[in-house]
């Protein structure tokens, strides 16, 4: 796909970023610019497409001369700006907040219908947790099978909103929301009603595709519903000795 | 009108009972209320009517409310406590005396208070009655023209009156926060009426940057450069927001200015309005204040009827309507960027900054945002002017500061104290130290955001960067005695329950940050941490601090860092094996 073509009235500058001296449009904020030039950066809630939301805090970067970290997702770019996205100091956050990610609600790969596909478990691995140090809050959370297609547990949910942005912008449908504060917070659909039940969800799927966990799945994914069925074989056989 | 026509207006209403001397003047703000101003009051009125009938030729004493006086009968004289004027005055040896419900006296702790003076007089001139219940009625009503109830008596010359500055309070506890008549008789809606036909909206914004005036709320960002910052800004829409929606534990300030004053914080957020250029003003406020709703609800009718809100205001071209927005008890709507989104009816969640409210603010717009204090001390400001506010105070931080006084302390409160003032006055002068003979140990600052000072440095001068130095910040004014049997860690962990139950659950280091430091602490409370759990302790704190979306969640580990300054020992001591 061809970049969108730079608005008339929009200027261009020059930065650095790590060390690096780059160019970028005035209205691109900085996780675009380092996607662009392939610098990694970890992020979970910020996705190409949705609208920014800014609160997993992965992505804070340090700009020279400010004494605050800014969130790159949420941050434009400025003539002279100077980034640094990858300094120690920046590392050992980015590990202490993946590992109060897993902390906080069962995130246990071996037997998760995510593993090997999860956004959370690269991060770690890419952040280097290789052990958590908090506890384990050990807290226990619903499932909603009720759905025929989809299903949700949010004991994977990381609450990034992605579900609840894409159904609202993309889809139209605003199934999606959150209830609660702080942990307590959960996504839910229409009034934390089942949702199968939704009235408003289309059933698109949309959600399922954008969650970076095993929080939303297809149904049927799961290890317990891997289950075989050899009935047929004795009635088969049997019919064919008859013959 | 004009200036003039104001000020006869006012001479009027000041007028308005010759007969009248005196008044009884009785706290009908929330906490007074609570330990039993309403029985108090109706005492009062109930004694007044039992007085003998004036001497003939004298005017007799009808039923006659302030309510009435207002022309507003058919708001409040139907409604049951709306009005808090008496409805009798009689001759009591020659001098003819009303009951009247004021607004905060300031000192809570020895409430019901019962000021009796002469009409107009202020607080400090009146003879104050502390702990009054309904059947001492008489008997103050009886010191009208007598000695005073000296079981009773309350003196204003004590430290905790003597000692205060009024400038924010000046009306509270003297005025009848119902009554629109009498808030212009004290001189309300002048500064108001002088801005607009005398300043432009370049004067004003001057006069406020002259007077140094910082944010109440506790960021103390000039106020002068905001809505300088504002009124730079494009855009035919602006608004204006007062929030109001004051949360820290053991702070009760901007509920008082709001039962106290309500006319001179609408006056405050017009008098913005018109130098930034807004038509439209919201008062975020608590649901959990009722009183402050209902009298502001009030204050906003009533100022609306006499063309000092709405269109045309004081018949010049200037509009200014104002809404009361009721905030669900989330304490995280006082962040501003998460209050603007619950007045957009959306949910109660901060968003990440810049853009800052006043380049994108509500709905997109460009957006003031100050605190109930801030805009307390427009009127005055404009009144005397820009330079006579720096005056007060010191020299980065200019005028009065109002705190709330709580925990163990002889005298809870509210109080106003000029900025620069020393901790130690305000807790043992003001605040008339620590009851039961025991030691002070520290004093917490700033609510959840905030942190302890312990005693050797009560002799800091009160400001917003002599309290940064020791770690604490000077918040909206909440302050919290404890004596020497407060336990820190005890201390830092209620705090940090506080921010954890309030996170909004956006952002993780604030969201499952704060519930693992409030386990950890739990953990060293119940002495069953070790070192490497301080450790631990330590570095989140340093991690929620640094990357959390909104203040909630950066300020949250500030109680844990302090009492860590301070109360090490007591930390470690409670540390089980090495």
């Amino acid at each position: 796909m061809p970049p969108p073509p730079t608005p008339a009235n929009v200027r261009v500058v020059t930065l650095t970023i790590d060390g690096q001296d780059l160019s970028a449009r005035a209205d691109e904020t900085i996780i675009e610019v380092c996607r662009e030039n392939q610098i990694p950066i970890p992020s979970l809630c910020y996705l190409d497409g949705l609208s920014i939301w800014g609160a997993c805090r992965l992505c804070l970067v340090e700009i020279a001369g400010q004494g605050r970290l800014f969130a790159a997702c949420a941050t434009q770019v400025a003539e002279g700006m100077q980034v640094l996205t990858n300094t120690e100091r920046l590392r050992r956050y980015r590990r202490t907040i993946v590992e109060l990610l897993f902390a906080e609600r069962s995130h246990i790969c071996s037997v998760c219908v995510s593993n090997g596909h999860c956004e959370l478990q690269h991060l770690a691995q890419t952040c280097g947790v290789d052990h958590v140090r908090v506890p384990y809050r050990q807290a226990r959370y619903q499932m909603d099978s009720s759905h025929e297609l989809f299903r949700l547990d949010h004991n994977r949910c990381i609450l990034c909103t992605r579900c609840v942005r894409v159904c609202d912008e993309i889809e139209g449908a605003h199934t999606w929301d959150l209830m609660g504060r702080g942990s307590d917070c959960l996504v839910i659909t229409d009034l934390a009603q089942p949702w199968g039940d939704s009235e408003t969800c289309t059933g698109c799927g949309k959600c399922v595709q954008v969650c970076p966990t095993g929080a939303l799945v297809k149904q049927g994914t799961s290890a317990g519903e891997m289950v075989k069925d050899q009935h047929f074989l004795p009635i088969l056989a049997r019919r064919r000795q008859a013959r | 009108m004009n200036l003039d026509d104001l000020a006869d207006k006012a001479e009027e209403y000041r007028n308005q009972d010759p007969d009248i001397t005196h008044e009884a003047r009785v706290c009908m703000a929330a906490s007074c209320q609570s330990s039993g101003a309403p029985e108090v009051m109706a005492a009062l009125h109930r004694a007044l009517t039992a007085i003998p009938p004036p001497a003939p030729g004298e005017r007799q004493g009808d039923v006659e409310g302030d309510a009435e006086r207002d022309g507003d009968s058919e708001g409040d004289g139907t409604m049951a406590g709306a009005g808090l004027a008496g409805p009798a005055d009689r001759v009591t040896r020659g001098h003819r005396c009303k009951v009247k419900g004021v607004g905060c006296m300031g000192l809570c702790s020895a409430g019901p208070l019962v000021a009796v003076a002469e009409k107009g007089a202020e607080l400090m001139a009146s003879t104050l009655y502390r702990e009054v219940r309904p059947e001492d009625a008489p008997a103050i009503l009886a010191s009208v023209a007598g000695p005073p109830v000296a079981r009773l008596h309350c003196p204003t010359d004590q430290p905790f009156f003597a000692r205060q500055q009024r400038i924010v309070l000046e009306n509270a506890g003297v005025i009848d926060p119902d009554s629109f008549k009498g808030y212009v008789a004290v001189g309300g809606y002048a500064p108001l009426v002088q801005a607009l036909t005398e300043m432009t909206p370049a004067e004003v914004l001057r006069e406020i940057t002259l007077s140094g005036l910082r944010g109440r709320g506790g960021g103390g960002y000039p106020t002068g450069l905001k809505w300088s910052t504002v009124a730079k800004m494009p855009g035919e829409r602006k608004f204006v927001i007062c929030n109001a929606d004051e949360g820290d534990p053991g702070a009760f300030m901007d509920r008082a200015v709001l039962e106290s004053d309500p006319h001179r914080v609408l006056e405050g957020m017009a008098i913005a309005a018109y130098a930034i250029g807004a038509a439209k003003g919201y008062v975020y406020v608590r649901a959990e204040y009722p009183l402050a709703v209902e009298r502001l609800t009030t204050a906003i009718r009533k100022a609306k009827r006499a063309g000092f809100l709405g269109g045309k205001i004081a018949e010049t071209p200037f509009s200014f309507e104002v809404e009361i927005r009721l905030g669900a008890g989330a304490f995280v709507c006082g962040e501003e960027t998460a209050l603007m989104a619950s007045i957009e009816g959306n949910r109660g969640q901060p968003r990440p900054r810049p853009p800052y409210p006043a380049e994108s603010g509500l709905w997109g717009c460009p957006t003031l945002i100050n605190n109930v204090e801030t805009f307390a001390n427009i009127a005055p400001i404009v009144r005397h002017g820009g330079a006579w506010f720096a005056g007060i105070g010191t020299e980065k931080s200019k005028g009065t500061k109002v705190f709330a006084l709580a925990g163990t302390i002889e005298n809870t409160g509210l109080i106003e104290v000029p900025m620069g003032t020393r901790l130690r006055d305000i807790i043992t002068a003001i605040g008339g130290g620590i009851p039961g003979g025991r030691a002070f140990k520290a004093v917490q600052t700033g609510g959840p955001s905030g942190g302890c000072i312990p005693a050797e440095h009560l002799d800091i001068p009160v400001d917003y960067d002599g309290l940064k130095t020791l770690g604490t910040i000077m918040g909206s004014g909440g302050m919290i005695v404890m004596d020497e049997t407060a336990d820190m860690v005890d201390v830092a962990r209620y705090f940090m329950e506080f921010c954890m139950s309030e996170s909004c659950g956006k952002c993780v280091p604030c969201r499952a940050g704060t519930q693992q430091l409030h386990a950890l602490l739990d953990k060293i409370a119940k002495g069953e941490a070790r070192h490497q759990d301080l450790a631990l302790l330590e570095e989140l704190c340093e991690v929620v601090q640094a990357t959390s979306l909104c203040g909630l969640g950066q300020t949250a580990p500030n109680p844990v860092l302090s009492t860590l300054r301070f109360f090490r020992d007591e930390y470690e001591a409670k540390l089980c094996a090495p």
